[in-house]
């Protein structure tokens, strides 16, 4: 069936108005996964790009901000209260991870740096099950995001999707602000294209790796609460939104916070107009049933085919870092 | 030239310690053993072959279980339709995962680092899609295989033991064809585009050339490895293709210890080892096994390898 | 029917050396890490009540159970079984959530003569051409329930329904058995990828599509997301959410309201109206203080079963023929009332339409509203060779 067509049409006009808002639907159905990617990408870019570290627990820490949120919202009642509990306990959990480890990481190469990271995986998705069970949590929107607003006719779209789309925004603002125009966001540009050269000006490079490394672990955990009312809260959720979130900052450029914007919107409106259009393109040209088989395997792939084409044609990404 | 006799000799004690396995086994009535140490030396392949571009070329790539899964899909699909020879079984295996390394190899190389690394990953996930989708061959329930590839009396692949032993054969063939590969002028250009890739091109070696062979035959082998697993389970699913795989294939080689030859092995025999042990110990085995992959990081540059050969002098 | 050959002649070798039985061991394979670890945890609590009920004794023997994790991974698993026949000489096999696990364990084990009862998996293969004496199902045949649920749209002579499952051997196979007894319009059938996290985009297809009723496969993870976003998308008060294997008491704790008064179908469910369940459950949830899910009830009746069959042969696990034929006639306290087997060792059964509600302490269960099918036999038992 064909999915832009309606059957219900009375006139043409109608019936491609119709066609038309649904189009626009999916494409802001993308949109919106793109930005929940972004505000993944988002820390993992910035520890890439500033001390030039794999972090494979980046999806860990996610996992950590929507167990805790799932957790404090549930015992208390208040999202915004599991919110905040979800973000200390991030920057916490981050903060011991860079002391103990990820500074003996940074001198190591990419290779040591996959495999203690992976080990850090396995470690975090049996914490969580030893302290908060198999069960997966339950986690539902907070009633001051529930319910739903017209802003398509016809196409009523959930309000918390739409906050998603805002914390992303004002997150992806507010990045753009503190690295273009303040202090720290200067010295964090200077730390990543010379380490040596800052320490030897009197800046504690130490320091200011370890508040980078918590501004990602908090992004990663704002990523999982933002998360928790629509996914499932459960050991493992982060494995699969992290390869999502590394096709993403490989596309956008590895470091670079609007390369991984542009990414993220480009995977996500690419994989949800290739679920939605994919199978019914590829019916025009082959049989049905072949269609039926071929079309979820070719969607299940294409944001992979998508980071492959771009990189043969552009090896860096879409937006290389300068200067190294 | 000294360090390379006590190499080959320790390669010498381990292949000779493998090949007791089943007598030690029937001797204590523990026939399991024989299984799982050919699980360990099939992984040890997979391990090899990637350490060859990996430890030797530098390259990471991330999507090497696709090359086993390729192989013993080979395998899997010629039985399905009927051919049962052992010869085509495994040149049907190298040569797949050669062409499909090939292919891979000319879009991935033309990245570097991290990008490299990523690319890999995504062209594992599209075979790994790939074999879900393949519906004929049982799609994500897999394929079982109803007789082992069949050399026409030669060897009988279907007795444990001999698989085996014919496993243990492919991993000292392989070793011995690593250990040369590795000196010569082709290992020794592979390892100089490694350390210094701009010198090597100014220097006027067609080094994507290189480096593309290198990808190919570490596919290859890695391809010898799925046949071999193939024959071993007589069961394929698109789950040995998956990116966590590959990820436990290239922890084995930095556990063992990168750019070593039996790094890899032991690599493997480790993790797999650890594996069996601590999952039936504990439902949370991986909160153990975690850690202890980051001790071996933390406390040790070079993997296992590093630890056992100790402090040593450099270029002793 | 080389295959059985093989089976029988080495069931007859393996039961030459009969040492006596003094331990009896039954091996559990099941995945007990990562997140489809809690099926995996209902199963295992499960078989620990049953045995502790009985005393620690199988058949009046004393027993234990081997748990092993197969990671949700077909090689894994085979490896996990493998271990478990030769180094710990399991007396019985037991256990398997995934199709594609047990397939992939399943020629080692039957050759091995070992009897292998799957407290979940049915593939429609084991089914058919390859069953065997040793193998018997303690749960049911795949297609059965997605049959049940298309036995019932049909009788309400539902049309227009929109399908949805993930793209893997076990989506597709769901979605012909539905359609095997629902003959009414079928608006779309669509395949999403194994793993999805967001189904906003087929949310959005449905809207468009407009169709009478919603029948979704979705297990584990994937359920608890689409019912949730299904919910929060306002279309489940529109148009009426059907499921299979979607909703169940290892998913409703995470789902919590989302799946209120949505349908699924089952064989049994906590509420089932017989003694023995009703102890099973009182049982259950005095020792865990969650409600057991079908997972649960599955081992619980495998476990009985093992019991009941090696008490008819007092004992003599080496005497596979008499507790092949003991397990046969299945004459066992069954958590679903009556059980009987049919000619392929897969039950007969009854399949109830349930309906997500709360129970009397605010936690959501499955209800049964009513029986869809009575004594339902699965559709491959005539491509089995045993009579």
């Amino acid at each position: 069936m064909d999915p832009g067509l309606r059957r219900d049409d009375n006139g043409v006009a109608a019936g491609r108005a119709i066609a038309m808002i649904y189009v626009i639907e999916q494409v802001l159905n993308g949109a919106q996964f793109g930005v929940m990617l972004f505000l993944m990408a988002a820390g993992l870019t910035l520890i890439f790009g500033i001390m030039n570290v794999i972090n494979l627990a980046h999806g860990s820490l996610y996992m950590v901000g929507a167990y805790v949120a799932a957790a404090v919202f549930g015992a208390t009642g208040s999202f915004l209260i599991g919110l905040a509990a979800a973000l200390a306990a991030a920057i916490v959990v981050g903060i011991a991870l860079e002391v103990t480890l990820f500074r003996t990481l940074y001198a190591r190469d990419h290779l040591d740096q996959v495999l203690a990271t992976f080990g850090l995986i396995l470690f975090f998705n049996e914490i969580v099950r030893i302290l908060f069970g198999a069960t997966a949590l339950y986690m539902r929107v907070p009633d001051f995001l529930n319910g739903r607003v017209e802003i398509l006719p016809g196409a009523p779209y959930p309000t918390y999707r739409l906050a998603i789309i805002a914390v992303g925004l004002a997150v992806a603002l507010l990045l753009y602000l503190l690295i273009a125009r303040t202090r720290i966001g200067m010295l964090i540009r200077a730390g990543a294209s010379n380490r040596v050269m800052l320490g030897a000006l009197g800046v504690n490079v130490t320091l200011l790796y370890t508040a980078v490394f918590a501004l990602g672990a908090a992004l990663a955990a704002l990523a999982g609460v933002m998360a928790g009312p629509i996914f499932t809260v459960e050991s493992g959720m982060g494995e699969s939104v992290l390869i999502s979130a590394f096709v993403v900052i490989v596309i956008g450029g590895i470091g670079s916070i609007r390369g991984a914007f542009v990414a993220a919107l480009l995977v996500g409106i690419v994989d949800a107009t290739g679920r939605a259009y994919l199978r019914p393109l590829l019916a025009l040209f082959t049989s049905r049933a072949a269609a039926d088989s071929a079309g979820p395997a070719l969607a299940s792939m294409l944001i992979y085919i998508l980071m492959a084409a771009v990189l043969f044609v552009r090896p860096q990404g879409l937006f290389p870092p300068r200067g190294r | 030239m000294r360090a390379i006799d006590a190499r080959g000799i320790a390669a010498l004690v381990c292949l000779t310690a493998l090949a007791l396995v089943p007598v030690i086994a029937a001797a204590a009535d523990a026939p399991f053993y024989v299984g799982l140490f050919a699980r360990v030396m099939i992984f040890a392949i997979a391990a090899l072959s990637l350490d060859l571009i990996l430890g030797y070329g530098g390259l990471v790539s991330f999507g090497h279980a696709a090359y086993l899964g390729i192989g013993a899909y080979a395998v899997a699909i010629l039985s399905f339709h009927g051919v049962t020879n052992g010869f085509v079984h495994f040149a049907a295996a190298l040569a797949a995962a050669a062409v499909a390394a090939l292919v891979i190899g000319i879009v991935s190389l033309r990245t570097s680092g991290v990008y490299f690394i990523m690319i890999t990953l995504a062209f594992g996930q599209m075979v790994y899609y790939l074999g879900i989708s393949l519906n004929q061959y049982g799609g994500d329930d897999g394929l079982s295989i109803g007789r082992p590839s069949d050399f026409g009396g030669l060897v009988d692949l279907a007795d444990p033991t001999i698989l085996y032993y014919f496993v243990l054969a492919c991993l000292a063939l392989f070793l011995c064809l690593g250990g040369r590969a590795v000196r010569s002028r082709f290992g020794v250009l592979l390892q100089g585009v490694r350390s210094n890739e701009r010198r090597m091109v100014a220097l006027g070696f067609p080094v994507f050339r290189y480096k593309l062979a290198a990808f190919v035959i570490a596919g290859a082998v890695c391809g010898v490895a799925g046949a071999l697993f193939a024959n071993l389970t007589l069961f394929v699913s698109p789950g040995i293709m998956h990116w966590t795989r590959s990820g436990e294939i290239m922890m084995m080689v930095i556990l063992g210890g990168i750019g070593t030859l039996l790094g890899p092995v032991l690599g493997a025999a480790v993790y797999l080892l650890l594996e069996s042990v601590l999952s039936r110990w504990s439902e949370h085995w991986q909160a153990i096994l975690g850690p202890l992959l980051i001790i071996v990081v933390l406390f040790s540059k070079s993997g296992l390898m590093g630890l056992i050969r100790a402090p040593r002098p450099p270029h002793g | 029917m080389k295959r059985q050959l093989i089976a029988a002649a080495a069931a007859i070798l393996l039961s030459l050396p009969a040492q006596a039985a003094d331990n009896i061991k039954i091996g559990f394979v099941t995945t007990l890490s990562g997140p489809a670890g809690i099926i995996g945890k209902h199963m295992k609590d499960a078989s620990d009540l049953a045995l502790a009920m009985l005393g620690g004794k199988i058949g009046g023997v004393p027993a234990q159970i081997v748990y092993g994790d197969d990671q949700f991974k077909p090689d894994v698993g085979r490896q996990v079984a493998d271990e478990m026949l030769k180094r710990d000489k399991v007396d019985f096999m037991t256990g398997f959530i995934w199709s594609n696990v047990l397939l992939a364990a399943y020629q080692p084990i039957i050759q091995s003569g070992t009897i292998l009862i799957s407290a979940n998996a049915g593939p429609h293969q084991l089914a058919g051409a390859q069953c065997a004496p040793n193998f018997f199902s303690a749960s049911w045949q795949n297609d059965q329930t997605p049959e049940a649920m298309g036995k019932h749209m049909q009788d309400q002579k539902m049309d227009d329904v929109y399908m949805i499952a993930p793209d893997y051997a076990a989506g597709r196979d769901m979605m012909t058995g539905f359609k095997r007894y629902f003959k009414g319009k079928v608006a779309a059938e669509i395949y999403t990828k194994f793993g999805q996290s967001d189904y906003q985009v087929e949310i959005s297809q449905i809207r468009d599509a407009n169709p009478k009723a919603v029948f979704v496969f979705l297990p584990g993870g994937m359920g608890i997301q689409f019912v949730k976003q299904y919910a929060q998308s306002g279309l489940r008060e529109k148009i009426p959410l059907y499921s299979a294997f979607t909703a169940d008491e290892t998913t409703l704790p995470a789902i919590g309201e989302a799946a209120d008064g949505n349908y699924e179908v089952g064989f049994w469910s906590p509420d089932l109206d017989n003694p023995r369940n009703k102890e099973f459950v009182a049982a259950f949830r005095a020792k865990y203080n969650y409600y057991p899910s079908f997972y649960a009830a599955q081992s619980f009746d495998a476990i009985t079963m093992i019991d009941r069959a090696v008490a008819a042969v007092k004992g003599d696990v080496a005497n596979k023929e008499g507790l092949i034929a003991a397990l046969t006639k299945a004459d066992f306290p069954s958590v679903r009332g009556k059980f009987k087997y049919n000619t392929n060792h897969f039950p007969i059964q009854n399949f109830y339409l349930l309906r997500i509600g709360k129970d009397s302490d605010g936690t959501y269960v499955r209800k049964i509203q009513k029986t869809v099918f009575a004594d339902h036999a699965d559709s491959y038992a005539g491509d089995c060779k045993m009579k």
